[in-house]
């Protein structure tokens, strides 16, 4: 009899494969840390309360603390070290480090990849609870308090947050980066 | 974290047969609550059934004008959904005003109506939770309890229903779909969950076993203007303390159709039958508004240290009919 209680999975994270056997009560984000090392994505609280944990999964941000890595087989994953392109750090990126978006930079992989998901989701056109949604096809300008509302499920707890609004508010207003 | 084994279903009858097959068998959908109350050691499931490669996803329009939302759709897609949007914009700001973009991200429709209190003893394997353990008594009662229940509690249980989602469908009269090895059937949300009684620990009419498919939200409770406005702790990322789904028809002056359901007040959305008799057919005032939202709150039972609800739910209610009121389309 095969052991029901462990999976062997496979995992696209940051464009490498990755075969694993997995015990299934194990987080996607304990499997990204302790099994692959990526310690970009950090634990913050493991329920789902602060955001530090956040990734992309098939392009979507999502916390993987509440993830459980089996239920994440066969997914892309993309963590913040997956992000730089060729070495080249993405404008968000670029704009936390240059805007000073962080102070112990705990919470800052899991913000930067939350910004990341969020630009895609507003240049999809979905609004959030802030936006006036008379025009139903427009994006909103994504001005400062649609970024805090967007970027809410991410707590700083070094309180960065007014250099972060402005590193995503910076970053989603160049030419081609926000919709 | 109990050991449990996993499998995807990728067909409805899969899923039933592995879930009644088995007693401890729980289906998963995004994980976000089940997940956490296994971490608590609340949830101890032997069989984890993940449904969302179940063909249940996305939003349909039915031939009523009304609409389909399937049970694995995603909050944020349901959310997003540009008929969602259109018809029902109190159901897509509901949706919107909860929990967080990543969290949305992964929360399925099924999942959502079927989340757990947030009541803090519910999660604190130490301390008596009727909830938890039928019998064990009720730590809230006498303990903290500032964001708990001002109406339909009991003796039993004061928690409240965290959904957002759940106020939005219960004021436009959605139906719950589901699916068992016995066939199909549907629960208006408003019967779905159970009045808490004696036993807290029976929360919905599903019977054992089901699969919700999807919900369902009919043409004629299409009104011109709805919104949905919730108040709580911080201005984003927090449960509600109060809520309010409402949606008001107003022709040749006066109230044609008007629903309203309140959400962080009661173990289940609370629609506001009470309120809604008062309103119809009457000249919409802000008189009136404060009478119907006085009248809907005249029954409430606040607890030791949650009487403020009761004015805020009350001046909610007249302030977000108001609203809608001065809306265009309503004058
Ligand atoms: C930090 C945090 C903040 C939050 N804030 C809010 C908020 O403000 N407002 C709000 O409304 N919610 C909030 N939530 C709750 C969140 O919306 C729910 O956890 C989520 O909607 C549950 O959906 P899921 O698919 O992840 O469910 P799961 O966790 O997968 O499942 C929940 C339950 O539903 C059952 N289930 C799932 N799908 C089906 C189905 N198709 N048929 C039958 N049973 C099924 C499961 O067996 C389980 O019992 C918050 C959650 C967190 C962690
Ligand atoms: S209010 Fe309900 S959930 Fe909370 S401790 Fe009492 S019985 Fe448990
Ligand atoms: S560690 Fe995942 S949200 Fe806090
Ligand atoms: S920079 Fe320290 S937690 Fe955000």
């Amino acid at each position: 009899m095969t052991d029901q209680t462990h999976s062997t999975i496979s995992l696209l994270v940051n464009d490498v494969t990755h075969r694993l056997s997995v015990d299934n009560r194990r987080t996607l984000l304990d499997v990204l840390r302790d099994d692959l090392d990526l310690t970009g994505p950090k634990k913050g609280c493991d329920h789902g309360q602060c955001g530090a944990c956040t990734v992309l999964r098939d392009g979507r941000r999502v916390v993987s603390c509440l993830i459980l890595a089996v239920a994440a087989d066969a997914a892309a994953i993309t963590t913040v070290e997956g992000l730089a392109v060729g070495g080249r750090l993405q404008p968000i990126q670029e704009a936390f480090v240059r805007l000073d978006g962080f102070q112990c930079g705990f919470c800052t992989p899991g913000q930067i990849c939350s910004a990341v998901g969020m630009l895609a989701e507003h240049a999809a056109g979905w609004p959030s609870a802030v936006t006036v949604d008379d025009a139903p096809h427009a994006a909103p300008e994504l001005d400062e308090a649609e970024v805090r509302e967007r970027m809410s499920g991410n707590l700083c707890r070094c309180g960065a947050y007014p250099a972060i609004v402005r590193a995503v508010v910076e970053t989603a207003a160049r030419p081609g980066v926000a919709g | 974290m109990k050991e449990f084994a996993y499998q995807h279903a990728t067909q409805v009858h899969e899923a039933l047969t592995a879930v009644a097959r088995n007693a401890g068998a729980r289906y998963l959908g995004g994980g976000t609550n089940l997940v956490d109350l296994m971490k608590c050691g609340v949830e101890e499931p032997t069989r984890l059934v993940d449904v969302r490669r179940l063909p249940l996803d996305g939003v349909q329009v039915a031939p009523d004008g009304g609409l389909v939302i399937g049970a694995t759709t995603t909050n944020s897609d349901a959310a997003a959904h540009p008929e969602v949007r259109r018809r029902f914009p109190a159901l897509a700001q509901a949706v919107l005003a909860g929990a967080s973009g990543q969290l949305r991200n992964m929360a399925t429709v099924g999942g959502n109506l079927l989340q757990r209190t947030r009541c803090g003893y519910f999660t604190d394997l130490s301390s008596p939770c009727n909830k938890r353990i039928p019998g064990s008594g009720c730590a809230a009662i006498e303990g903290v309890h500032h964001n708990h229940a001002i109406l339909g509690h009991t003796a039993h249980c004061v928690a409240t229903h965290p959904s957002d989602l759940a106020v939005a469908l219960c004021a436009f009269d959605a139906v719950v779909r589901y699916e068992t090895l016995d066939g199909t059937g549907e629960i208006p949300l408003e019967q779905f969950y159970l009045p808490v009684d004696d036993r807290p620990d029976r929360e919905t009419a599903l019977p054992p076993g089901a699969l919700i498919t999807a919900v369902v939200l009919p043409g004629s409770a299409h009104t011109p203007r709805s919104c949905y406005r919730k108040v709580r702790e911080r201005a984003s990322y927090a449960f509600a303390t109060v809520s309010v789904a409402a949606a008001l028809d107003i022709r040749d002056g006066v109230v044609r159709d008007v629903r309203v359901a309140l959400g962080g007040v009661a173990s289940h959305p609370w629609r506001a039958r009470t309120a809604e008799a008062v309103l119809r057919d009457a000249r919409p005032t802000a008189e009136l508004f404060r009478a119907a939202a006085e009248a809907e709150l005249s029954t409430a039972r606040p607890l030791r240290d949650n009487g403020y609800k009761v004015a805020l739910a009350r001046n909610l209610v007249g302030a977000v009919l108001g609203g809608l009121a001065a809306t265009e389309g309503n004058r």
